[in-house]
């Protein structure tokens, strides 16, 4: 059974989003991790660079295959989390606490494209 | 084993040789023959090393590597055959050692290209095959390039599309992307063979072929595939046959009969020619009748690596056309043998009777309990390293999270492959009573869990001190 939080937003390829005024705090689900394996790599982009909706944005690599990572939302990188970069293993550890970047979105309305916990929840099966 | 990773330089020691050459030569000229400006301004920077010290020095850098002569290796997908020594005998004889690249047009050469092309013609049932490509992936580049030409020769240019089921090798979807074809994926159904159901809606105009390995990834023989044949043909694609499982099909079923139309072999893995740093590799093309027009796309410059058809072709007049059928069977017989020997200890998702490899998902009992994290595969596949064991494929494929594939060849005896149940097996007992012995293993190689993602990122090529 994987962890799901109320309150935040998720799509369908496994990232969640956590809103924070006109930043999108972004990370990938306890269910993508436990997929993945123990995680070795996390390649992250530039702050700065603009990403348009389910964009590549980065990619996860672990023991077992590497996974793209795709923006939830339009808008430019704010900050990048140097300690999963540094330590990949924080996302297995805890992959809602470790986030992966931080993105000032350029169009809030796209949010409510996303799913809710519940609506992750079923779309995974669990 | 003890750790050796000394460079051949740092044995070297002033003034010592391997063999006394005489100080000055009477009857040459000596570097007076040679013009002034092209003489070398200093001494070549050449180890100095006596006899004994150069013997131990590679002895001991072959014995930190693991090959099918140290012991056995079910890597799966992989087909780890023994290499007969015969091979290479043959392969060493002067008059095939020193040939130039160039000389292809010897009749010599030409006589063995032709004699491999016939058995190879008469074991997959294809036509005719081009010799060209130097590895598995450049043969199924070579395979796709062909269809695409098929094609367009036809005036059909809307075929831009090839299906490729979800269990398939990683490199038919990265040859496909390299030749410049869209991937469309096929799902297998619940018991692990491709879904006739889910292709027959792939299928239309744009369709150039699909790409099927048979037996599969988890080792299952493809029973739809003459029906899949007929769906595609009648769809006006083709069948691509990825050669890398066809060792179990040797003498008994052959892909031509199946339906397929361009096919590749991989010599070092179904014809016992040595792999991967021992290779070279070689990925011979063969197609059926109405692609030979098509057989000549220029994938490299030189025919193939010569040496290595040499090698498989002794490898298949040695066995003779009875024996060669005992390949398939055996390698059939083994691993059905270890997967029906495991079962219990370790997960079996796809019960049915395999072909020469299956896929176990993990270990039955784990030893994962309250506040304890249980063994993975990567831990079962590298504490086999400290029993004196090549670790199987894992991870691979997809469809199951802890997926270990195991593939043991033909040329196991039962004693080696009973040795082999018996370690899994303690390994097994090992992770239910104490996981971390797996997860700290392993322990008595010359190195233990390297770091492999910063060496694939920031590899370090060249020789620094530490």
């Amino acid at each position: 059974m994987s962890k799901i939080i109320e309150g935040l937003k998720y799509s369908d390829t496994h990232e969640w989003v956590k809103v924070e005024g006109d930043i999108a705090v972004i990370g990938v689900t306890d269910f993508a991790q436990k997929e993945m394996g123990e995680i070795t790599y996390v390649d992250c982009p530039d702050v700065d660079d603009e990403f348009a909706r389910g964009e590549e944005f980065g990619a996860l690599e672990s023991v077992k295959a590497s996974s793209d990572l795709y923006c939830p939302v339009s808008g430019t990188v704010a900050e990048v989390n140097d300690a999963v970069v540094d330590g990949p293993e924080l996302v297995n550890a805890d992959p809602f606490e470790n986030w992966i970047i931080k993105v000032r979105m350029s169009d809030a309305s796209e949010l409510d494209s996303l799913m809710d916990a519940d609506a992750y929840r079923a779309m995974i099966g669990e | 084993m003890k750790y050796y990773d000394k460079l051949i330089f740092e044995l070297s020691r002033e003034g010592r040789t391997g063999c006394s050459l005489p100080s000055k030569c009477d009857s040459c000229a000596g570097t007076d023959a040679i013009p002034a400006g092209l003489r070398r301004a200093q001494p070549a920077a050449l180890p100095e090393v006596s006899e004994p010290d150069v013997v131990r020095h590679y002895t001991a850098l072959s014995q930190m590597n693991f090959g099918v002569d140290s012991g056995f290796y079910p890597l799966g997908s992989c087909t780890m055959k023994y290499n007969p020594k015969i091979n290479e005998e043959i392969a060493a004889m002067p008059a095939f050692a020193a040939l130039h690249p160039l000389q292809n047009d010897l009749p010599g050469v030409q006589a063995v290209y032709e004699g491999l092309d016939r058995a190879l013609a008469a074991i997959t049932g294809m036509k005719h095959f081009t010799f060209k490509p130097c590895a598995g992936a450049h043969g199924e580049l070579t395979g796709l390039m062909i269809i695409r030409e098929y094609h367009m020769s036809r005036g059909d240019m809307k075929r831009t599309r090839i299906i490729v089921p979800d269990s398939a090798h990683g490199t038919n979807p990265a040859s496909a992307a390299v030749c410049g074809l869209e991937i469309v994926e096929v799902k297998s159904n619940a018991g692990g063979l491709v879904s006739v159901d889910d292709l027959k809606p792939l299928l239309d105009d744009t369709v150039a072929g699909i790409m099927m390995t048979n037996p599969n990834t988890l080792g299952l023989f493809e029973k739809d595939i003459r029906e899949i044949a007929r769906l595609v043909h009648d769809a006006g694609g083709l069948l691509y046959y990825d050669g890398a499982n066809m060792n179990p099909l040797i003498g008994t079923v052959r892909p031509g009969d199946m339906g397929f139309d361009v096919m590749h072999l991989n010599l070092h893995k179904s014809f016992s020619t040595p792999h991967g740093g021992g290779g070279p590799g070689s990925g011979p093309v063969g197609v059926c009748e109405k692609l030979v027009p098509h057989l000549g796309v220029n994938v490299s410059g030189f025919n193939g690596n010569f040496g290595v058809m040499l090698r498989a072709y002794a490898y298949i007049l040695m066995l003779g056309r009875q024996n060669v059928k005992l390949c398939g069977k055996l390698a059939t017989l083994g691993a059905n043998y270890i997967k029906e020997s495991l079962k219990d200890v370790y997960r079996l998702p796809l019960t049915q009777v395999c072909k020469h490899e299956f896929v176990f998902d993990g270990l039955t009992h784990d030893g994962s309990c309250e506040g304890r994290q249980g063994a993975t595969t990567l831990d079962v596949a590298k504490r086999l390293l400290d029993y004196g064991y090549h670790a199987p494929t894992i991870y691979f494929p997809l469809l199951f999270h802890q997926a270990i594939m195991i593939e043991p060849t033909e040329t196991e005896s039962k004693e080696t492959l009973d040795a082999f149940i018996g370690v899994m097996r303690r390994i097994a007992d090992e992770a239910a009573s104490d996981p971390g012995i797996l997860q700290g293993a392993p322990h008595n190689t010359p190195v233990s869990r390297p770091d492999e993602t910063t060496a694939a990122r920031n590899p370090i090529l060249k020789f620094q001190d530490a």
